[in-house]
């Protein structure tokens, strides 16, 4: 990140770059052939480009490179955003261009919640760089000292002999400049900010509105077959043998093509199988169903969901590997008293973005270009460079917007198909995954079991509080031994729990795994804020406390908590704890912000006397956000639930969008409900039960949250998440509100199935 | 051999009269603004018209399309200045984006039959398309502003 930005331009990069001008025009009308052996983003090859993400045509146009994946989470364009505000570049003559697999931009994979935290500064840098040397052009250009002239809004000014001149008018006389040290910058003041925290449409609006969009199910090349695979319906599984005389008998299809298996551990290999090449999408699906294939399942078959929980659970009720430990909880059980327990429980799930997984590949003279809705342009270099036996180099991958992601789309398994096809086939191949086969080979977010137990004190306050999780570890993608959640999971909303107690433990449970596991937005969050707050929630009730005083209280007074005696690997999110601390003291002031802004007191108080009705609260922290809701349920004679309000209160530091932010809490409130509500993944004899979406359901606008009020605390604190942290505490704020409305404590999710009457 | 009316032009299918339109639309006349997300008819990303009333194109083969006139969101209005594609971009609808064409739509169908809708009509008319990204609070408000501006 804090690589000296170097002047592009200046090495000479513009004259070979006349016949790669013509081929990007070409891949922008989605039509060319990859036989170009490297592509030069337009930035890069642009008259004046100080650095790889930005460059400046004679014309004026100012071309941004977006190097994070768009998938509604504004990365695309927030990044961009940055530079052209401390360019002050005027943001209707910019391009912002989707920036390929390339090393050189520092990690894309836009997973995390990181993408303005890792590159807020680098953005910054450009930006003032390049405002810079435009600013010295002209002032050589007029023979005036640098200091008096200033960029504003894509022109440079001389106030004192009123002269101005076009940044593209500069864009020559810039290129032959020497680019200025880091340490000589200058930047804006916020309060300049033209584009910085204010509310901005993102570039591809217009293009969603109008159907032109293009996402990775939408890309196609001249010549291109279309292909889906058959996979073994059980990981590990392998045809044994299969009859395609069916199946070539279908309408469209050409071909069927038998796919390497991979060699474990699967990491994000494709599946392999068997699979149906047709002229077009619908062939494929039609001629799959007519494969006649033996299947050998392997060892995953054993794998049942329902025995699966009982032993998950078993492992949680007795004493487990620690993660963190303060005092000695199990001498202050064994003093007997009022002992609280209670066991909580989270399904598999799976991400079903909208847009199915899909790449086209073009493999050609040994080297491969691949358009694909990926979340990690550099994984599907790797995965498929892998694939083929061939460098990494010699993988461009393009990146088309994303029919969500949610962290499936960080896992490249279906470029790699994609690209095994084409070589084998000697033309470009386009993989579409189907609804059922997304759901059925999913990266699965994490099944968990957790055990919780308290020693209260006469006060109504723990004296002991225990934790336990157990979950197949996202780990067990990469490595076959894995059979203990990571501090990094643990680290999620489980070993971080804030509360001052005096004996406090955090245990974690072995768990084999049996299918692919994933990460999906927040993770392991998702089940350790579940329990955290749902028996923080318990407790409260047991005292016959408001839960908002009650927390307050087990938060203690505002301070930094410091975990390296009590855990002393708890990873923060891979953040330095000194520049992004467990802060109490923001920790609290979201919270009463959050009782303001919900008008939690007197709403809770009307509530209470009203039947089905009622108020919940959760305060989080993940993705180094500190984020807080409060959730209004409506029960009614039937059972039927619905979500009438709810109200998030949000600190993640220095923002950029904040349009954005507020779409992507309310998109996280209904991420959440789906996950509480409906959502659930269940295996038979190693077998995904689970199809489509009438057996795995997803929120819909009748069961969706009706209002969500999303309030961001104005911070200059670093930059922290923004698409993953409004999840985690949605949902026990959700089902903590279902307890207050009708005394029935959800601790298993999802509630479908479960009956409030 | 049915003829296919999309956006006003007739196309000649000689193919498998079973293909679906969306598969018709999307790879035969490379018009890809109506989405794949299931298949069944469940999420709603594939919707269209057929003779101004939203149809489930993955659901609906071309055979049966025969004297139909089929509208996609390419073709929803001239230059995308329906009142519901100017109620989406003013209140920055889509998140991702994937569902949206099938969301607008249903909405711009919808309001043609319910031209004040309540938020019942609304839940309703809405609940067959699924958003991932969960902008149902802004489909709603959208819905709401277009049918305003078209009152």
């Amino acid at each position: 990140m804090s690589a000296p930005v170097v002047n592009v331009s200046r090495r000479g990069f513009l004259g070979s770059m006349l016949g790669a001008g013509a081929f990007i025009l070409a891949t922008r009308c989605g039509t060319n052939s990859s036989e170009s052996a490297a592509y030069v983003s337009r930035a890069e090859s642009a008259l004046f480009s100080p650095d790889i993400f930005v460059g400046i045509d004679a014309d004026g146009t100012v071309h941004i490179i977006g190097h994070r994946s768009e998938m509604g989470q504004g990365s695309k364009s927030s990044l961009p955003m940055v530079i052209a505000d401390e360019m002050e570049a005027d943001w209707a003559r910019v391009i912002v261009e989707q920036g390929i697999g390339d090393k050189r931009y520092g990690d894309q994979n836009t997973d995390g919640s990181r993408s303005v935290r890792y590159f807020l500064e680098k953005m910054k840098q450009v930006g003032a760089t390049t405002r810079r040397m435009l600013e010295q052009a002209a002032a050589d250009q007029w023979d005036v000292p640098v200091e008096e002239v200033t960029a504003r809004n894509h022109q440079v000014v001389h106030e004192a002999s009123n002269r101005s001149v076009g940044f593209g008018e500069l864009a020559e006389a810039a290129s032959k400049l020497e680019v200025p040290a880091v340490e000589t910058l200058t930047f804006k003041d916020k309060s300049e900010y033209r584009y910085i925290g204010k509310p901005m449409h993102v570039p591809d609006l217009d293009a969603i509105v109008n159907g032109t969009a293009v996402f990775g199910q939408d890309f196609k090349l001249d010549g291109m077959v279309h292909a889906s695979v058959e996979h073994p319906p059980v990981l590990g599984g392998k045809a044994t043998s299969f009859d395609s005389a069916d199946a070539l008998q279908v309408w469209g299809v050409q071909q069927v093509v038998e796919l390497p298996y991979f060699t474990p551990p699967h990491g994000f290999q494709a599946l392999g199988g068997i699979a149906v090449i047709a002229d077009n999408t619908w062939s494929t699906f039609q001629g799959r169903k007519a494969l006649k294939v033996e299947w050998e399942d392997g060892p995953n078959a054993s794998y049942n969901s329902a025995q699966y929980k009982a032993a998950l659970q078993e492992t949680t009720r007795s004493e487990c590997a620690v993660d963190r430990n303060v005092g000695d909880v199990y001498a202050e059980f064994a003093k007997g008293g009022k002992i609280i327990e209670a066991e909580y429980y989270v399904p598999l799930l799976s991400h079903a973005p909208m847009e199915p997984p899909a790449a086209v590949a073009d493999f050609r003279n040994g080297k491969v270009t691949v358009w694909s809705c990926t979340q990690n342009p550099q994984a599907v270099q790797e995965t498929v460079a892998a694939a083929l036996g061939i460098p990494e180099a010699d993988v461009t991958a393009h990146v088309t917007l994303l029919g969500g992601g949610f962290g499936r789309k960080s896992k490249p398994d279906y470029c790699a198909e994609a690209a095994l096809l084409s070589r084998e086939l000697g033309k470009p191949v386009k993989v579409a995954w189907s609804r059922e086969d997304d759901i059925r080979f999913d990266f699965f977010h994490s099944v968990a079991a957790m055990y919780m137990k308290a020693r209260v004190g006469a006060d109504g306050k723990p004296t002991a509080w225990l934790q336990r999780s157990a979950f197949p570890s996202i780990f067990t993608t990469f490595n076959l031994e894995q059979e203990r959640g990571t501090p990094l999971e643990m680290g999620m909303g489980f070993t971080d729990a804030p509360f001052q107690i005096p004996n406090h433990r955090v245990e974690n449970g072995p768990a084999k795994n049996h299918v692919r596991i994933g990460w999906m937005r927040s993770v392991a969050n998702i089940y350790h804020a579940f329990a955290v707050h749902s028996f923080l929630d318990e407790l409260a009730a047991a005292a016959g406390r408001d839960p908002v005083d009650y927390m307050r209280d087990m938060l203690g007074q505002p301070r930094i908590l410091d975990l390296s005696a009590e855990a002393p690997e708890y990873p923060n999110q891979g953040a330095d704890i000194g520049e992004y601390p467990i802060d109490i003291g923001r920790h609290l002031n979201v919270l009463n912000t959050l009782v303001e802004q919900s008008d939690w007191t007197n709403r809770r108080r009307a509530l209470r006397g009203q039947k089905g009705r009622g108020l919940g609260i959760a305060v989080h922290r993940s993705f180094l956000s500190y984020v807080g809701s409060v959730v209004e349920v409506e029960v009614d004679a039937q059972g039927t639930l619905s979500i009438p309000r709810v109200d998030t209160v949000l600190d993640a530091g220095t923002t950029i969008s904040p349009e954005r932010i507020r779409s992507q809490f309310e998109g996280a409130a209904v991420f959440g409900a789906s996950i509480a509500l409906l959502s659930k993944i269940t295996a038979t004899d190693g077998r995904i039960d689970q199809s489509n979406f009438h057996d795995y359901q997803v929120c819909r606008i009748h069961q969706a949250p009706k209002h969500v009020n999303v309030h961001v605390i104005d911070s200059d604190a670093p930059p922290a998440g923004i698409g993953e942290p409004g999840v985690p505490p949605f949902i026990p704020a959700l089902t903590n509100a279902i307890f207050a409305a009708t005394g029935k404590r959800i601790r298993e999710l999802p509630l479908e199935g479960q009956s409030l009457v | 051999m049915p003829t296919v009316r999309v956006n006003g032009v007739d196309h000649e299918f000689d193919g498998d009269p079973q293909l679906p339109l969306l598969w018709y639309l999307r790879d035969f006349l490379g018009l890809t603004g109506s989405k794949f997300g299931c298949g069944m008819g469940l999420c709603g990303a594939c919707t269209v018209h057929q003779d101004g009333v939203a149809i489930r194109s993955c659901i609906t083969p071309v055979s049966s399309l025969e004297g139909k006139e089929i509208t996609t969101i390419e073709a929803l209005s001239a230059t995308a200045d329906h009142p519901i594609q100017k109620a989406w971009r003013e209140l920055d609808v889509p998140q991702c984006g994937y569902c949206q064409s099938g969301q607008m739509m249903q909405a711009a169908s919808m309001l043609k039959e319910t031209p004040s809708p309540t938020d019942e009509d609304i839940d309703r008319v809405m609940q067959g398309n699924i958003c991932r990204c969960g902008a149902y609070q802004r489909i709603r408000m959208a819905i709401k502003q277009a049918a305003e501006e078209m009152a």
